[in-house]
């Protein structure tokens, strides 16, 4: 008797030190994950300041010209930035009326056989890699883009909007049909029974119960659009011109996509501090983001 | 708790361990260091690389820091090649240095083949990249406007057409792309633009237009009846010789094996000139 006791005692000690080495390699993966994030921000922030510090945060932020390779540089990045907010804020006004509303008719009103098969192609849609979009963009909404309007080059911030919408529709449709999904059923039956009719009940019983996750995969789209450079650089011309709808023009992220590969000296450190604009940009819009789906949870 | 920081500990030292090894093993290797002309980054790259990978034992390297810094680099002697890609002013040549011809970059000037346009003068180029000519009607085509398409800043070909046509940071861009394959795209898909793209990588899709009369074309570049090209220039010191290292790599490159190298990069050899 006494010998079975320990050797299950001696048993249940191997257990306990393979449980914690187990421990300790996930420990290791979480870490590794945490450090990565770590290391780029306080890279970013590093290699960030130093050229705000040299151009004067005024002038960077607010600059409106950019020349980084005149013998007298100007580093003002009022155009990215502008262009960023033009261009996200133009994919939205595109992207989340389509994306809502097709999550709406896939969620409520589509057979499950139409569910199914337009849910694989929005999977596909997402799945297609941003250079492709920027490649069919190039071949042929450019050139459509110059025909319609009559213009001498397509590459315009208009190209770059509707490339993006098309770009964030998966995020925005698949996030809203799970938001429209989990209304409880009863709120529709209660609704249908009172009399309502099916759009009726959709739109103002489930729309509005499922709110938060919608607003919260628009965030999604949002900050998509502002991260995406590959397609928009094949599309938009990237000059750095003040934006306009039918003129050529450059986003934060192109801005510094563009310009790496051959930069030197404070022409790189300017493209820096432009990648850590952007970072906040993200950073802010990923803290709505978790803000926004934490008050879905608590609905 | 303990364990975990003592496995974290040990994965961060093996880190550190691997890391450090490969810097301590280039004693006895001969190096060959070269300096200068970002635009050349591809086409000595190219070179170093194949010379490296036929010669066991030998470093080469090289620091990308623009012409007249590769040429002061040499008078130093920080040092064994520079590289620039211009000809040698008459008072660094007076300094004791000697440039070698390595091979020529070409310029196509490439527009839509629907383009009527033959042939401009590099006049012409320069204005119409000022933004001075403005329609193609002024320089015999359709009555079209101009659509600017140029490279990103740093490019080295945007470098070299800027300072052949002298337009440097006076252009009026409408797009500026990042790689020659867009430049042709573009150009290829808009009857309104005119581009700029290394002769080596010009295809048929797109129309390629004589300066001053001039095709471009291998030989017209080699005998500099084309103008839009720059020379990519070995430079080295007339009173002193070269390391027997530098010296195998300096006829390696300019000897006939190099060809093909040089080709790869988008270039024309000046062997045989």
């Amino acid at each position: 008797m006494e010998n079975k006791n320990g050797s299950i005692l001696k048993n249940s000690g191997r257990k306990q030190r393979i449980e914690n080495i187990i421990y300790g390699v996930f420990m290791l993966f979480g870490i590794i994950a945490v450090g990565c994030v770590l290391v780029i921000t306080i890279y970013l922030v590093m290699a960030g300041l130093p050229a705000i510090k040299e151009i004067g945060l005024v002038n960077f932020l607010f600059g409106k010209e950019w020349v980084s390779t005149d013998a007298n540089p100007k580093f003002g990045i009022l155009s990215f930035i502008l262009t960023s907010v033009y261009g996200t804020a133009g994919a939205i006004f595109i992207g989340v009326p389509v994306g809502f509303l097709t999550a709406v008719y896939l969620s409520k009103i589509a057979t499950r056989k139409v569910r199914i098969v337009v849910e694989q192609a929005i999977n596909l849609l997402a799945a297609i890699p941003s250079v492709v979009y920027g490649l069919v963009g190039m071949i042929l909404l450019v050139p459509s883009i110059k025909t319609i309007f009559n213009l001498s080059d397509g590459s315009s911030l208009l190209a770059a909007i509707i490339v993006l919408s098309i770009m964030i529709l998966p995020s925005i449709i698949k996030m809203s049909i799970t938001a429209l999904d989990s209304v409880p059923k009863e709120y529709e039956d209660a609704s249908l029974a009172l009399g309502a009719t099916p759009i009726e009940t959709y739109f103002k019983i489930s729309v509005p119960t499922a709110k938060s996750g919608i607003a919260a995969a628009v965030v999604l789209g949002v900050g998509r659009a502002i991260g995406e450079a590959m397609a928009v650089m094949m599309v938009s011309g990237n000059a750095p011109n003040m934006p306009e709808l039918f003129e050529s023009v450059r986003f934060l992220t192109t801005a510094v996509a563009s310009e790496m590969s051959y930069s030197a000296g404070l022409q790189r450190q300017a493209l820096f501090s432009i990648a850590l604009v952007l970072f906040l940009f993200i950073m802010l819009i990923n803290a709505s983001l978790n803000f926004l789906l934490k008050r879905q949870k608590n609905v | 708790m303990k364990k975990i920081i003592g496995l974290f500990m040990a994965f961060v030292f093996v880190i550190v361990g691997l890391t450090a090894c490969d810097s301590n093993d280039d004693k006895n290797v001969g190096k060959v260091a070269t300096d200068g002309s970002t635009s050349m980054e591809k086409v000595i790259g190219t070179l170093g690389e194949t010379y490296m990978k036929e010669n066991d034992g030998i470093k080469f390297t090289f620091n990308p820091t623009g012409s007249s810094a590769g040429i002061k680099a040499v008078l130093e002697g920080r040092c064994d090649i520079g590289l620039a890609s211009r000809y040698l002013k008459d008072e660094e040549k007076s300094q004791g240095l000697k440039e070698t011809v390595l091979a020529y970059d070409g310029i196509a000037i490439v527009i839509n083949k629907d383009n009527p346009v033959k042939n401009l003068t590099l006049e012409q180029i320069s204005k119409i990249y000022k933004g001075e000519i403005k329609n193609w009607k002024e320089v015999g085509g359709e009555d079209l406007e101009i659509v600017l398409i140029g490279r990103e800043a740093g490019s080295g070909t945007r470098d070299g057409f800027e300072s052949i046509t002298k337009t440097v940071n006076k252009n009026k861009y409408r797009q500026e792309l990042t790689s020659t394959g867009d430049v042709i795209t573009t150009v290829s898909k808009n009857n309104n633009a005119i581009g700029y793209a290394s002769l080596s990588s010009v295809k048929s899709d797109i129309k390629t237009v004589s300066v001053n009369g001039v095709k471009p074309s291998e030989e017209t570049i080699k005998d500099s009846r084309y103008v839009v090209q720059r020379p990519f220039m070995l430079i080295t010191k007339t009173d002193k010789a070269l390391t027997k290292e530098a010296k195998e790599f300096f006829d390696y490159i300019t000897s006939e094996k190099a060809i093909d190298a040089i080709k790869s990069a988008g270039v024309v050899p000046a062997y045989g000139k």
